[in-house]
């Protein structure tokens, strides 16, 4: 029987109150292994309070070759910007 | 180095004229620093190169463990002991880093693993050696680990994205790695006049293996142009191995051992050492795979993979029954 175990990946919150974070991936038979492997492969030193560990056949992501549509629209909005209104010194912190 | 040798495919340098337009498009992103991700257009010379160099990385991680391991249940003391298989695990971890990056280039943890069980892709030559004494321990932190971090510090920059990240996370963890091995030495070298033998014993032993690390010269290499040019090789052999002699000759002055080089000179017009090249017959051979441990190496990693596979069998059949009695109770 040739069976690969399926590869999931891993993303960990670390110490400081901030979102998981894509580490890599790891192989294993089921969700609860992989949280365990992800314990042994990415927390040896204490990186992280949280796993989370997702399929990677389920992850659908954009594609490369859409950047320019996906992207480009956001890009001529420059008014979603504080630095695009000129506010007077006077004015004080704003 | 932890990748000697690597083939680049295709057919060498192409100049700007000579390349396609998504070539020329690649390497302008390259130039620029940009990273390549997995689902980048890439050249097919690029993703075959990179899965052999990756691979032999990775597949040097996993068999270094093997000569560590062989001290584990004989480390002097129980701190010794937990240090070395914290390192050893490590190693494990580095190896699983590299198969991971390895693998969003399109070839299956399994395909990699058959390929070095079946010798057609290759690990470190370093590995083909025998640890013979405790000291050993302290030569293969200190050299070996020194030769790899010397390599892997530069690959943090390389321009495929997984590779890179695998490298940052690698060279984090190193430099304990070199560190618990001087500190073995230290121990040695400072001990009693026996002790002191067995350190210069692993020095004299190890030291031109380490210098093996790097590779031979390839100055000349159209594949490490191609590679240089896709920066996925970011020094020469010799640009490497000459940093590395000096970095290490004071360190070994520092113990008070001699490294085994006749014609170990100071070159103050280069501002670096003079030394013996290591036997390059001697490296192609341990190559081909008739070095002191090719074959144990081998048959280990033979041994555990066969050895595990009903354990990889039966937690995967498990799993899958455990999945159908959920999805028979939702
Ligand atoms: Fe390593
Ligand atoms: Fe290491
Ligand atoms: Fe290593």
């Amino acid at each position: 029987m040739k069976t690969e175990w399926p590869l999931w990946e891993i993303f960990i919150r670390g110490q400081h109150g901030l979102s998981h974070r894509h580490v890599g991936s790891l192989h294993a038979p089921d969700a609860e292994m992989a949280i365990k492997n992800a314990r042994d492969v990415y927390t040896r030193r204490n990186e992280g309070v949280s796993i989370w560990v997702v399929e990677a056949a389920a992850i659908t992501a954009s594609s490369p070759s859409d950047k320019g549509p996906m992207y480009e629209p956001s890009e001529s909005k420059v008014y979603r910007h504080p630095s695009f209104y000129d506010i007077p010194d006077d004015v004080g912190a704003m | 180095m932890y990748a000697q040798m690597v083939k680049s495919t295709g057919t060498g340098l192409k100049s700007a004229d000579e390349m396609s337009a998504e070539e020329r498009a690649f390497q302008a992103r390259i130039d620029a620093g940009e990273k390549i991700e997995p689902k980048d257009w890439m050249p097919e010379g690029y993703r075959k190169t990179l899965i052999r160099q990756i691979g032999q990385h990775a597949h040097s991680e996993i068999v270094g463990q093997l000569p560590e391991g062989n001290w584990i249940t004989r480390a002097p003391t129980l701190e010794r002991k937990a240090i070395l298989l914290a390192k050893v695990q490590d190693e494990a971890g580095h190896g699983l880093y590299l198969y991971c990056a390895a693998e969003t280039l399109g070839v299956s943890r399994d395909e990699m693993t058959e390929m070095l069980l079946d010798g057609r892709m290759k690990y470190s030559s370093i590995f083909n050696y025998p640890t013979l004494t405790w000291a050993d321990m302290g030569a293969v932190g200190w050299l070996v680990d020194g030769a790899a971090i010397m390599n892997q510090v530069p690959l943090q920059r390389t321009s495929f994205g997984p590779y890179s990240r695998a490298m940052i996370r690698v060279c984090k963890e190193e430099s304990f790695h070199q560190r618990q091995g001087f500190d073995i030495m230290m121990k040695m070298a400072q001990g009693t006049p026996q002790q002191k033998a067995m350190a210069q014993d692993a020095l004299n032993r190890f030291w031109y293996p380490a210098l093996m690390m790097f590779g031979p010269s390839d100055k000349d290499s159209v594949h490490s142009a191609q590679s240089m040019a896709w920066k996925i090789k970011m020094n020469t052999n010799d640009e490497l191995r000459q940093k590395f002699v000096d970095q290490t000759v004071p360190q070994a002055e520092y113990l008070g051992l001699t490294v085994p080089d006749e014609n170990l000179t100071w070159n103050e017009e280069k501002g670096g050492y003079d030394f013996s090249e290591p036997d390059w017959e001697e490296f192609f051979e341990v190559i081909k795979g008739n070095g002191p441990c090719n074959t144990d190496r081998l048959a280990a990693r033979n041994k555990a993979w066969d050895d595990g596979a009903w354990v990889r069998e039966g937690m995967m059949a498990h799993a899958e029954k455990k999945r159908a009695r959920k999805m028979a109770a939702e």
